[in-house]
């Protein structure tokens, strides 16, 4: 196996950036997207207390379902038209192309996140009992899963078409099951159980955390290494779909 | 021979759990340019693939540069253009051979020295999608020259090509040649073939010759390689 190069991981970020750069909408769309979505949120409630207590949850839910859409649609487009196969034959590791997509929308989350969070803070009436920066830190956190999700779900997908599909398939069942919608200890017992496997899952229960307490105890840095771990497995997994040959 | 840039033996390739290449055997000689002629579909590009090392293959040895193919110290050695564009359609020609360059190490100049050498400098900061057909192959072989490539596997470089354009790219491939660098072209335009020190013809997985053109003109008795080429297949048939 190649080993990774600083060098060529940082290229791969900059080559991905310049391509969004020349893509105004998609990037206009990146960045305001879950802004409107939690601003819309905002007026259906038409009530900052009970927005206050949906609020952090959609800051992870919303960054982590785009950021998992245009991830897997954007790889896939590189591994049909063959620029993949290209790059199989050049000095690059498998790693150094997962970790560059990875750092190139791991920063537009930032973005993203650092918008979305403003917003909803100055304007929208949200209000935490924790740290602004952790609240901001955890949602750049499970955008960068939905990227590395998405990088893995690309996977098994042969056409842009079916990596849309993707988007139900792997993102619904965790919004459902996050305890978004009912607290998990709620649900029936095998919902419980398959909630427990879903990353999703601790990323809320992290921000649900921070917005009410300003402790950082065991169980917060608990579910951020969770939530971390997956993020870095489900990127080592992508690297070992990505094959040198093909038939 | 240990020498030769590169060595094919008894080559077999299935895809689709269809033959394409049936147990093929050359050798190509260093600093010379080979012309690979065939139909569409007789195995061309599988053969090129397997080359470079992305083509699973059934069986047979395939050593490149002293080395089997696909091995990693080989990546910076080949430089490789497909037949379609694999190159980013999204960004300016020099964003994206800036990108390739920082992938091979090859210093920024290179860049500009390809872009060059392909005849692209006035499109150097248009989006490739944007391209004409002979642009764009003209940016994917440009990706294939950075670095210092010693074998070159370039898959129909100049189809759809101004016969201007096409007569200065020859030129460069035979410059290329002098100053050592191996070259391996496709091509199904038998003009090309009459500047190429050797010729590989390929037809439905079979290899009906590894020769130079004049070998080529003496064993089939024409002195126009296009009928020599009819000749071969006629007598492979019958």
């Amino acid at each position: 196996m190649t080993v990774m190069n600083p060098a060529i991981t940082l290229a791969t970020t900059r080559r991905i950036l310049t391509q969004l750069r020349h893509d105004h909408r998609t990037l206009a769309l990146m960045i305001i997207m879950p802004s409107l979505l939690l601003t819309l949120l905002r007026y259906v409630f038409n009530d900052e207390q009970t927005f206050s207590r949906a609020a952090p949850a959609l800051l992870a839910v919303f960054p982590f379902a785009i950021m998992f859409i245009v991830t897997s649609v954007t790889t896939l487009r590189e591994r049909t038209t063959a620029t993949l196969e290209r790059l199989m034959t050049l000095p690059l590791a498998k790693l150094d192309l997962l970790f560059g997509y990875a750092i190139a929308f791991g920063l537009v989350a930032i973005v993203q996140v650092t918008v979305a969070t403003v917003i909803s803070l100055t304007w929208l009436g949200l209000t935490i009992t924790g740290s602004v920066w952790l609240l901001g830190a955890i949602a750049v956190l499970d955008a960068l899963l939905g990227t590395a999700l998405g990088l893995f779900a690309s996977a098994f997908a042969r056409t842009e078409f079916q990596a849309v599909q993707f988007m139900p398939a792997f993102v619904m069942p965790q919004v459902l099951l996050c305890g978004l919608f009912a607290p998990r200890d709620s649900m029936a017992t095998v919902l419980d159980w398959i909630s427990d496997v879903m990353p999703l899952s601790y990323a809320v229960d992290a921000l649900s955390q921070v917005t009410h307490s300003t402790e950082i105890d065991g169980t917060l840095v608990k579910n951020l290494l969770i939530v971390g771990g997956c993020a870095l497995a489900a990127l080592v997994l992508g690297a070992a779909t990505l094959r040198r040959r093909t038939p | 021979m240990t020498n030769s840039a590169v060595v094919v033996d008894d080559l077999r390739v299935k895809r689709g759990g269809r033959d394409v290449l049936n147990g093929i055997s050359f050798e190509i000689e260093p600093g010379t340019v080979t012309g690979l002629l065939g139909p569409s579909g007789c195995g061309k590009t599988t053969l090129m693939r397997a080359l470079v090392g992305v083509q699973i293959v059934e069986g047979g040895e395939v050593t490149v540069l002293g080395k089997p193919a696909g091995h990693k110290d080989l990546r910076k050695r080949i430089g490789y253009a497909t037949q379609n564009p694999a190159i980013y359609p999204d960004i300016t020609v020099t964003e994206a051979l800036t990108y390739f360059a920082s992938v091979l190490r090859a210093p920024a100049s290179d860049v500009a020295r390809v872009i060059e050498e392909v005849d692209l400098s006035s499109h150097a900061d248009a989006i490739i999608g944007q391209l004409s057909g002979g642009q764009l192959s003209r940016a994917n072989l440009a990706v294939a020259l950075l670095g210092k490539p010693e074998l070159l596997i370039l898959d129909e470089p100049t189809v759809g090509l101004d016969p201007v354009l096409r007569d200065e790219l020859w030129k460069l491939f035979i410059e290329l040649a002098q100053r050592g660098v191996t070259l391996l072209v496709s091509s199904h335009v038998m003009d090309e073939a009459t500047r190429c020190e050797h010729l590989l013809l390929l037809r439905e997985g079979d290899l009906l010759a590894s020769q130079s053109p004049a070998e080529l003109r003496d064993r089939t008795g024409e002195s126009d390689l296009e009928r020599a080429f009819l000749r071969l297949i006629k007598d492979a048939v019958s």
